[in-house]
């Protein structure tokens, strides 16, 4: 226990720590949308897509500074998404064929001009990589500040068109009959979605990313029938598994940060489905002994059989 | 053999072997499982290399598999609970499995080479080096020989079950009735899938994998509605994007494998837009007929409702008429001068009037609209 308290006066660690949660806080809420909506994998697919646009950005400026990259990563994550929304909205192509298709073709290209790069003598490249790929120990006290910006710029935009995304997650077409402008909402959460996933790159990488998007939302809908209670919910579960993975990286040699935030949060899900009152797989199976205890008592048939 | 052509040829190998089961992946709505799949293999081999303590060891590429099955049956188990969407369960199982992977690499693997990049990434470039000797002869490039029988592996299943996937795939229910176990086909089409990630991804890295498996079939369903021609024209799609990509590549002295994903989009992307029928420009074209034709019977029908009415100067005015169906003027002139042309409608002092053969069409039309 000693250690965790002398842990939590590290300057190191704080910053990490911070970064983490306010990751996990972000990439909760927004993945909400992402789940409810059935675009859980577009977190996989947009951060996959990010990398030319990191090592574009990088070619066309020559510096590394976070923003910079982020900036690239957002531009080519935003592509990727219209590519996608458009290839399912004007074919017969299927949502998750056009993820998988958009998603490997950037990254292709994004590995090509990462091979380009690193025939340019003398460019300080080193640590282009480690961006796409995610090392939260290199995370500093500026990235963090830049994160809660993001944040809370994110936030306001959530309050703001909480109904209309509301609306617009569970009933589309009366969306569209009340005249919202559907496609612009549809963007607009997409985009937030993505600066979610970018901001998150750096702290737990790309292939990391979708689960941060995906398992505190998971987690927090079997707890609830309720929106906001689930946002909140996911808020929470993202925030405490980025920290409790940071905690456990720093006093565990050897163990790297954004997979054990990752194994953290999977854990609650795995616990949520199980135990979740109502919905979790515990209590169903309790609901399904008493019904049959009870069918047994009035003298039925067990098992009756159906098809 | 000169390096240059064992390239090519591993690639085109690679590129027919990842796109037969891509095809079924594509139709059976199941893309993202080979992402998954890509990813959770490593697990399998670092598993299969504790074991093993060997990195040339077969048992590998048997865990490998082993664990792509695995990740199929973790994936669907969770799915059934009914507790979270397809996707979710996609999305949540092959991180874990990746992250575990990761920690073990790094706890326990560290001072071996067993590199997340050379998985991740693979390049085709060094395939080569790797030579298979037999009889103490060089009879070319170990990877040609792996990904060969890897093909003619999904070559004979697909020709020997080919009416079973096909069946599966477009009517699962039809299928059990048949007697012909959907799960089964379902698993055989996994374990394929899994083997064949496994035999590519030393050659193109896991990611790429993805765009070989859904690349050509994506682009081949835009051209065809037969199975048969949709295999057949993935795996020609898929070889043009391997041979293209690796000239790509030498040109601009790049990666190869990403080149040939660059290739794969780029096809892609031209068949996406020029597809007949299926692509972008015939889609925009058939939603601005349809729009069209929509708007004339919308118009037809108000004039015929408000044929001889007292109302008909203000309802059927040339210039009232935009504002009454609050649609721009220039898409009211438009309909207004279809309908004209087709003599349907005629302009008596500025009110819109139906001819006997508009008048005929709208009824009819009425009839096949509404009438059982």
């Amino acid at each position: 226990m000693e250690q965790v308290f002398t842990l939590f006066k590290d300057y190191t660690f704080q910053t990490v720590a911070l970064g983490s949660a306010i990751l996990g806080l972000l990439s909760g809420i927004l993945g909400s949308f992402a789940v409810l909506r059935k675009q859980s994998l577009l977190g996989d697919g947009v951060s996959h897509a990010a990398l030319p646009g990191v090592i574009l950005a990088f070619i066309l400026t020559g510096s590394k500074h976070t923003e910079v990259l982020l900036l690239g990563a957002l531009v080519s994550g935003l592509m990727a998404t219209l590519f996608i929304i458009s290839i399912v909205k004007h074919t017969r192509i299927k949502f998750d064929s056009a993820l998988a298709l958009v998603m490997s073709v950037f990254f292709g290209f994004g590995l090509v001009l990462l091979t380009f790069v690193q025939k340019i003598p003398n460019s300080n490249q080193a640590g282009l990589k480690r961006f796409i790929f995610g090392q939260a120990s290199t995370l500093l006290q500026r990235d963090v500040i830049f994160m809660s910006l993001c944040g809370v710029i994110l936030l306001i935009l959530v309050l703001l068109f909480w109904k209309e995304f509301k609306l617009f997650i569970f009933d589309m077409e009366y969306a569209r009959s009340l005249g919202l402008p559907a496609n612009k909402i549809n963007l607009l959460l997409s985009f937030m979605i993505v600066m979610a996933i970018i901001i998150g790159l750096q702290t737990v990488g790309v292939i990391l990313m979708s689960a941060m998007l995906i398992a505190p939302a998971v987690a927090a809908r079997q707890w609830t029938d309720r929106l906001w209670v689930m946002v909140m919910l996911s808020a929470v579960f993202g925030a405490v598994s980025g920290i409790l993975g940071t905690i456990a990286s720093s006093l565990t040699a050897k163990l790297p940060t954004g997979p054990a935030i990752v194994v953290f949060i999977s854990c609650i899900v795995i616990f949520s489905i199980l135990f979740a009152p109502g919905r979790g797989i515990l209590q169903k199976m309790i609901h399904r002994r008493n019904l049959k205890q009870m069918i047994k008592r009035r003298g039925g048939n067990e098992d009756v059989s159906t098809i | 053999m000169s390096p240059q052509f064992e390239i090519q040829l591993i690639a085109v190998i690679v590129a027919v072997a990842c796109s037969l089961p891509g095809v079924f992946l594509v139709l059976r709505k199941m893309s993202m499982m080979s992402d998954s799949i890509t990813h959770t293999i490593l697990l399998g081999i670092v598993l299969a290399f504790f074991l093993t303590h060997d990195l040339s060891s077969p048992l590998l590429i048997a865990g490998a598999a082993f664990m792509g099955l695995a990740t199929v049956w973790l994936t669907e188990t969770l799915n059934r609970t009914k507790l979270l969407s397809e996707d979710a369960s996609i999305g949540i199982v092959f991180p874990l499995l990746f992250s575990i992977a990761i920690i073990l690499i790094t706890r326990y693997a560290g001072s071996v080479h067993l590199d997340t990049d050379s998985v991740l990434l693979g390049e085709l470039a060094f395939a080569p080096f790797n030579r298979m000797i037999l009889f103490g002869y060089d009879i070319g490039a170990k990877a040609i020989y792996s990904t060969l029988t890897l093909l003619l592996i999904n070559l004979i299943c697909i020709i020997v079950f080919f009416k079973e996937l096909k069946v599966v795939t477009f009517d699962p229910i039809l299928s059990a009735v048949l007697g012909i176990s959907p799960t089964l086909i379902h698993y055989g089409l996994m374990l394929l899938v899994s083997m064949t990630t496994v035999g590519a991804f030393e050659a193109v890295g896991s990611v790429l994998v993805v765009a070989f498996m859904i690349g050509p079939p994506a682009t081949a369903y835009l051209l065809t509605d037969d199975l048969k021609h949709m295999l057949m024209l993935s795996t020609g799609i898929g070889a043009v994007n391997g041979i293209s990509g690796f000239y790509l590549a030498s040109w601009l002295d790049v990666s190869i494998s990403g080149s040939m994903a660059v290739m794969t989009g780029f096809v892609f992307f031209l068949v996406f837009i020029t597809a007949p029928k299926k692509g972008f420009i015939s889609s925009i074209r058939r939603h601005k007929r349809q729009k069209l034709d929509f708007s004339m019977k919308t118009l037809l029908f108000h004039l015929y409702q408000h044929e001889g009415s007292e109302a008909e100067s203000q309802e059927a005015g040339l210039h009232t008429l935009s504002a009454h169906f609050r649609w721009d003027e220039a898409f009211t002139n438009k309909t207004v001068k279809y309908l004209l042309k087709e003599g349907n409608v005629s302009i008596e002092n500025e009110v819109i009037k139906l001819t006997t053969k508009g008048r005929e069409l709208s009824d009819q039309e009425y009839k096949a609209i509404f009438s059982e």
